[in-house]
């Protein structure tokens, strides 16, 4: 069963009650263990691969001396050939006919290292892949542990304090009368700074028609009346 | 990062605050490290950071399964499906029987992401519970 289901099926099998853990630890070092032996099996399986690899390069490089020691013993049985010389050219023929058998084995070991080779990345690629999946199920493993036991922290601090979580619509009831009273003294305190004593009486002399008068849509009309 | 490092960074940062808000933070004890970090005027929606190996995790519950209106309940939960991508930063969950919205954060974020994170957690608790009043009793 993959890790996600078995977290689903313990929550929802009620798995959660104080001290029981959602997964037990023994998965946890089973996880644990199981990234240690694919992460020892990536090392081993990189230093082969670094082995294999050297070893195709060697027998390449020998191949290639073979390929063009080859063409060199064709090129002395031509002119054994054209010299008439019947019997050095059987002795390089014979030479040649080595030499293309060394080449053939060495063309072989070639094709095995280079199998090797790809046969060891794809195993690399595999154990990666495997690795970071075990990682990423031990990653939810451990969340799912933590967040049982903050929880658990949590409604303990809860119990202990003798206070529990309001209702949601209570709480934002009362978060919103704070900042309304917030803002009311907010409001007041502007207020009273636009109160200043000059302010009064300003307002003052005004109400008394002393001073410099507002236009009022009275005072508009009676100028255009005496126009 | 640990929960003592943040508290600090928190309850110091009076009118250097990034966000407009000032914090009040309490670590609680338990098996994993809790930091119970309230915003001031908001005290009753308190936000729970803890931390694990590779992630900060920051959590606030909104209600419980008997806080539901339970014929809306299925309703309840398409409407919290359809908004969890457009909220910014944080994502529903339920823990045990209380929903929640959480947000998770990388282990290396730094303290400023970290108070952005629950001013935003904190402003989508309050918006989440005020879209949602219809579906609670």
């Amino acid at each position: 069963m993959s890790i996600f289901k078995k977290i689903i099926t313990a929550v929802r099998g009620g798995a959660t009650e104080a001290g029981e853990a959602i997964v037990d630890a023994n998965s946890t070092r089973i996880f644990e263990q199981e990234i240690r032996d694919s992460e020892k099996h990536v090392t081993i399986a990189k230093r082969d691969l670094t082995e294999v690899m050297a070893k195709q390069m060697q027998a390449a490089r020998e191949l290639a001396q073979l390929q063009a020691s080859i063409k060199e013993h064709e090129g002395y049985a031509m002119q054994a050939l054209n010299q008439g010389n019947e019997a050095l050219a059987i002795e390089v023929a014979e030479k040649i006919s080595e030499l293309e058998t060394t080449a053939a084995e060495q063309q072989q070991a070639n094709e095995s290292f280079l199998k090797s080779a790809d046969r060891l990345k794809e195993l690399i690629k595999k154990s990666e892949r495997q690795l970071t999946e075990y990682k990423r199920q031990l990653t939810m493993v451990k969340t799912t542990e933590s967040v049982q036991k903050a929880t658990s922290a949590i409604t303990d601090n809860f119990t202990a304090s003798n206070s529990k979580l309001l209702n949601a619509k209570d709480s934002l009831e009362r978060i919103k009368k704070k900042q309304a009273m917030f803002d009311d003294k907010l409001k007041a305190a502007e207020q009273l700074e636009s109160e200043t004593p000059e302010q009064t009486l300003k307002n003052k002399l005004q109400e008394a028609g002393i001073g410099e008068q507002k236009n009022s849509a009275q005072s508009v009309l009676d100028r255009l009346k005496n126009k | 990062m640990n929960i003592h490092t943040i508290a600090t960074h928190l309850n110091k940062l009076a009118d250097d605050t990034e966000t407009g808000f000032n914090f009040d933070c309490t670590p609680i004890d338990g098996e994993i490290d809790v930091l119970q970090v309230e915003i001031i005027g908001r005290e009753e929606i308190p936000i729970f950071v803890s931390i694990s190996d590779n992630q900060i995790l920051c959590i606030a519950y909104l209600w419980g399964e008997d806080e539901i209106k339970s014929e809306l309940k299925a309703n309840m939960m398409e409407a919290m499906l359809e908004m969890n991508i457009p909220m910014p930063l944080s994502a529903f969950a339920k823990v045990e029987d209380k929903y929640v919205v959480f947000g998770a954060l990388s282990i290396n974020s730094s303290l400023e992401d970290i108070e952005l994170e629950l001013v935003t957690l904190s402003d989508n608790s309050l918006e989440v519970i005020s879209e949602m009043d219809s579906y609670l009793n």
